[in-house]
This record gives C-alpha cells, structure tokens and sequence, in this order.
C-alpha cells in the first residue's frame, strides 16, 4: 500500500455517511478493493463497478468510478455486456452472497464457465442482511435466522468449489480479519486475465451475528481467527484438526482460454474468410 | 345478523396479512424476501416453525421460483400463497401468466413498491399496474384492516367455480405495510370456516384421474378459447366478489363491494383513488363537504376486473371527475391507468363528466392534504367552467 494513499479521492463523499451499520464488513471490503486499484495504478475512468441489490451492493454508489447498480441477481449479466462490448474496460462486480448464489446462481455458474475477464467479489455475510436477516444458499446448515427461527435445514454451498468447476481461473477466499491479504487477492483477481472470484467471509453483527450469539463485530472477526486456516497452514495439518475450519487463502489459479479474446477471434476468422 | 367474536390488534399491514395467511393455513407458501414484503413471510415463518400451521412453507432462491413453486402447489390440488413486491412481481411476469391460463386459484399479497430504475424501494402502483393485463384479479387495500379482509376474501374469490383465478391483494409500501394500524382480527374458527377446504376441479395428485396441464396446443388447438374463457371468469368475478364482500359483512359488520363511494349523491365533482391515499383524500374531502362545496370521492377497490358500469352508473351526473393514479402508463399523454380504464368506459355514455388525472407519489412522493386540496379546488373550476385546462398534471413534482 503506497504511503500517498487516500481513500477519499475514490469516493463519491457526497453519499457519505454510507447507509451500512456498525461493525459491517462491507467497508473493509471497500477499502481493501479502493487500495488494491491504488496498488495496480488503475484509471478510474477505465474501471466499471457494476452490483445487484443487497447491502453489499450499495458499494457501486460510494465509488467514483463508472458505477452501475442494477436488478437483483444480475450484476453479472450487466457486466458481461460491458465487457463484450468494450473488453478493454477493468469491470468488476462487488455483491453479496444471496444476490451471487440464489437468484444471480445461473449467471455465476455461466460467467465461471466462460471465463470471462470480470472479476467477482462476493462480500458473504452469510445472511440477507437489507431485507432484515432471511438465510441465504451460504448460510451454514443449522444456523438462525429469520426465516428459520429453530435453524437452517439446508447444506450449505461452497461456491469457491462451484466456480473452481464451473470454471473460473482464479478462486481465493479471503477474510475481513486478514485485509492486506484480502487486498492482495484481489489484485492478483483483477490482474488476472479471466473470470476471478474473491470470496470474503465477512461479518453482519446486526442479524446474522445476533440471531447467532456470534457476538459483536470483534468477537466476530475472533471466529473468523478461530475458524479459518489457510491453504499453506492446512497442507501441515492432520485431516481431523481440519474437520469444521474454513479453507482460506488462492483455492484454485490456472489459465484457460478468456472469452472476449476468444470471440475477438471468431470475430477476425469470419471477416479473413470474408475478405 | 350475528356479528363474529373478533378481537382488536395493533398490527402492521405486514403482519395483518401474515396473520390472515396464518388463519387460511394453506398448503403451501413459496417465497423469496423483498422490501417491503419481507415481513409478511417472516412472520409467517414463524407460525410455520412454531407449529401453529400445517403450511409447507419453501425458501426459494428467486421470486421466479417462488411463483413457479405456487404453480407447481396449485396444479397439485394445493391451496398455496406467497407474497411479494416491485421488482420481485417484475421477476414473476412469465409465471403470472401461467397461474391465470391454467385457471389455478391461489392468492399473492403484494405489497405495492416502484420498479426501478433509477432504485427506489418506496410506494407507487408501477409494479402491479405492470401485471395489469397479466388475469389476475386486482384488490386494492386502504389499511392494514382492508389488506387483512381482502386477503381473507381473495381466497374465497379466486378458488370460486365460476372464477378459478389468481388474486393480488394490493397495499402500499410502507404506508399501509410498515405502519401499526388498529384493526380488528377475526378467530380462527371463524376464517376456517369462512375459507373453507379448497376443492380443485383437477389434481396432478389424483392419480384415478390423470391430468395433463399446460401441455403445447398447436396452431389448430383451443388456445384462443382458453384465452376468451378466462375473460369470461373475469366477467363472472364481479358478481363473485360482491357476494363475498357481502357474506363477508354479515359476519364482520364490514361489507365490501367493488369501490366505496363516500358524498356522490349531491355532489357536483368527485376524486377517484385507490389504496392508501384514500384515507387523506376522504378528510380533504370531508373538510370541503363542511364548507359547503359539493365534492364526492370514489375509493377503487376492485381494479381488475374493471367495474366500468357500476363506476359509469356512479359518475355520469357529476360535471368532473378527477381520477388519481399513483403509475403512469407512459403513453405520451394519455394519464394513468385508472384514467384511461374509467375515460375508455365512459365513451358511450350519454351523459359523462369532463375529465382531469393527477398522477401522484411516484417512488413513495408524499402526497400531504396541501396537495389534494389543490387538485380539489382546481377539479371545482374544471366544473364551474366547464373546461379542462390541463388534462394530466403530475401533483408534487419538485418544480
């Protein structure tokens, strides 16, 4: 992080005060996101952040890049017409778990498999936080929440995985506790040349966290010490003290063919061939 | 008649209508969280975790789902629900169109936000004016008591013989949704007796009689049949919904028809509103009618199906009406769509009133007394002069 850094010159200080409650992991996020585009030297003119609807997605608004706040679930479908239509943009989608993984699920799986050069950051609080704490598909099976007052019955889906086999060529998890390593996956995400997601396990203190006993924020970042281990800690480790930890860290980083470069080439063939 | 035992709540519009769907205990309710809807689910969730409903309740990852769950429920035989709002119907439109073509009775509180964009979670009528020509039935609610007997009525209405059609039951985001409101709530017997059981014509589930629902017609098929049936069930829904309105007074002292009129008798001019704003139009109204001016008001509550003749029939002596519409058609000019429903219905009469709409509180825009008094006094020189000087004007817009 250079020393000259100021986080103001990204924001739009005029939405300020931002709308999200105390203890919310979504302004770490943010600001690890605002200093990994400071680290990387990128125009702001030439970064598009495009978000569905959540508390999450309210991001797009504070950032004074080119924004797009669109429908519920689909940030990813916007952004893959932007990117089409000018691949030279960084375009970047900053949402939530219940937006990417419930109503948004067939755009992740199929900008995954694409491998289309966006990079995804889902912020995962595990819980539909604007709507007032409904369980979302990252919701662990037998946590609380409004709707499921004696706990969840539903597994719970581990979309690092799903993107790592749908397709995405680069997958991290990161952590709110950790935000110079958060930082430092999203700039591999966004030099990455390809669909990159950057999970973030964060922590929402107001529903998830009380309707869980999880404590305040700072108990909360606590369990994420407690609970998570990275992917160089757990190499070291015997199956069984792994059992109930959270895998941190790059899960998945390879190449595969990008998609805008891919149909640029279809696109030269057809006029070689008219010509 | 012996007025049902009822008891007196302060309860939000949400959790009016969670109750009522506790007391109907359907089959099953499918749904996916939204602002300002979200509650009326919560709540009933925990009815459902707490054991005090046989309902299957799904968490579905989509509004798109949800309705589809609904139809998959109904075609099974089930009495089934779910609730939503703005975006979240948006997402629902294909899905609309199915439930009403396959004639599946089933009842969707919706709670009435705008459509983005630009995003605005607050109260207009755009979304369930978008699903206007989608063959649902539309009951609009004044508060949290009328969302709570529609909600009870609806089920009555659209399981009907001569109906079988899904019903939205309409109120206002925030304004009726998140509001306490006192209202009187009935006992449970008493609703389960009134819904009754619901007996489906057809059941996926009866396996003597098999089913085939929704299959490809053909070119050469029934499908223009189908269509003209459905506009018959709408026809039939009047009557249905004034016979249900009245049982429904009989036993709560609170009878319901297709609008609510209030001082037309010997009024000169008149205001038609639907929802919320109703309540604010009638004291403008009331206070005017103290001061001697001949002013009337019209609460639409049925919307879908239209009552063009009843409305005609309320109407046509008076020298102007004003219709206020909380959507705009964007038609280039042609007003809202209670506007263009009401000036269309009046076409062959004899005698009609001259016509003015004020489209109103687009994305939850106040709509204070100030401003009805306004419309009021300009609607009372559209009747002195017998002139329209501006036929649709947009009250409150910033200047």
């Amino acid at each position: 992080m250079p020393k000259s850094f100021n986080v103001n010159k990204y924001l739009r200080m005029d939405k300020m005060p931002h709308i999200w409650c105390p203890g919310c992991g979504n302004g770490m996020v943010m600001s690890a996101f605002l200093r990994a585009v400071d680290s990387l030297q990128l125009d702001p003119n030439r970064v598009v952040v495009v978000s569905g609807i959540g508390c999450s997605s309210r991001i797009s608004g504070y950032l004074d890049f080119n924004t797009l706040h669109t429908t519920h679930g689909r940030p990813l479908a916007f952004a893959t017409g932007i990117k089409l239509a000018e691949p030279t943009l960084e375009v970047v989608v900053i949402t939530g778990d219940g937006d990417a993984t419930a109503i948004g699920g067939n755009h992740f799986l199929h900008s995954c498999r694409r491998n289309i050069n966006i990079t995804l950051i889902v912020i995962n609080n595990y819980i539909y936080g604007m709507t007032g704490g409904q369980y979302s598909p990252l919701t662990h099976k037998g946590d609380f929440a409004t709707t499921a007052p004696y706990g969840n019955v539903e597994p719970e889906l581990d979309m690092c995985k799903v993107a790592e086999s749908a397709g995405a060529t680069y997958v991290a998890r990161g952590v709110t506790y950790k935000p110079v390593s958060m930082e430092d996956m999203i700039i591999k995400a966004l030099e990455n040349k390809g669909f990159s997601l950057v999970e973030i396990l964060s922590q929402c203190p107001v529903y998830y966290g009380r309707m869980n006993k999880k404590g305040d924020a700072v108990e909360m970042l606590k369990w994420q010490k407690e609970n998570t281990v990275t992917m160089k800690a757990a190499a070291q480790m015997a199956p069984s003290a792994l059992k109930g930890k959270i895998i941190t860290g790059v899960l998945s980083s390879r190449y595969r063919p990008e998609y805008t470069e891919e149909y640029e080439n279809v696109i030269q063939q057809a006029q070689e061939s008219a010509q | 008649m012996v007025i049902a035992k009822s008891n007196t709540l302060a309860l939000q519009g949400t959790e009016a209508v969670a109750l009522a769907m506790k007391q109907i205990n359907p089959d099953m309710v499918a749904a996916y969280p939204i602002t300002p809807q979200t509650e009326i689910v919560q709540g009933f969730s925990q009815f459902v975790a707490d054991g005090e409903v046989d309902t299957h309740l799904v968490n579905v990852e989509s509004e798109h789902s949800a309705m589809s769950a609904c139809i998959g429920g109904a075609s099974a035989g089930g009495r089934v629900m779910t609730a939503t709002s703005s975006q979240g119907l948006a997402l629902m439109w294909e899905l609309l169109y199915i439930a009403s073509g396959l004639r599946l009775p089933m009842v969707m509180p919706n709670v009435n936000r705008t459509l983005s964009a630009p995003i605005n979670i607050h109260c207009d009528h755009s979304d369930s004016m978008g699903a206007r020509d989608a063959g649902w039935i539309h009951l609009f609610s004044e508060n949290a008591q009328e969302a709570y007997d529609n909600t009870l009525q609806a089920v009555r209405i659209s399981e009907h013989p001569q109906v079988r059609l899904p019903v939205m039951v309409l109120l206002d985001g925030f304004i009726i949704s998140h509001s306490l409101d006192r209202m009187e709530s009935l006992e449970d017997s008493t609703v389960k007796e009134f819904v009754d059981v619901f007996k489906p014509e057809f059941s996926l589930l009866d396996a003597k009689t098999p089913t085939c629902i929704g299959a490809f017609d053909g070119l050469y098929g029934y499908f223009f049949e189908f269509k003209r049936q459905q506009e018959e069930a709408m026809r039939n829904a009047f009557q249905v919904v004034k016979d249900v309105g009245k049982e429904y007074g009989e036993l709560t002292g609170r009878p319901y028809g297709v609008f609510e009129a209030f001082g037309l008798e010997d009024a000169e001019f008149a205001i038609i509103v639907l929802g919320s704003a109703a309540g604010t139009v009638r004291h403008e109204v009331e206070c005017m009618r103290s001061r001697g001016i001949p002013i009337g008001m019209i609460k639409l509550r049925l919307f879908r199906p239209f009552p063009a003749n009843e409305l005609i029939e309320a109407v046509s002596h008076l020298k102007a009406v004003a219709v206020f519409d909380r959507s705009d058609t964007f038609a280039g000019g042609m007003g809202g769509p209670v506007f263009t429903d009401l000036r269309s219905a009046l076409y062959e009469s004899e005698k009609k009133p001259l016509m003015v709409n004020y489209i109103y509180g687009l994305g939850g825009r106040d709509l204070p007394v100030e401003l009805i008094n306004k419309a009021a006094t300009e609607l009372e020189q559209v009747a002195q002069s017998g002139q329209v000087k501006e036929k649709i004007n947009y009250l409150g817009l910033k200047e």
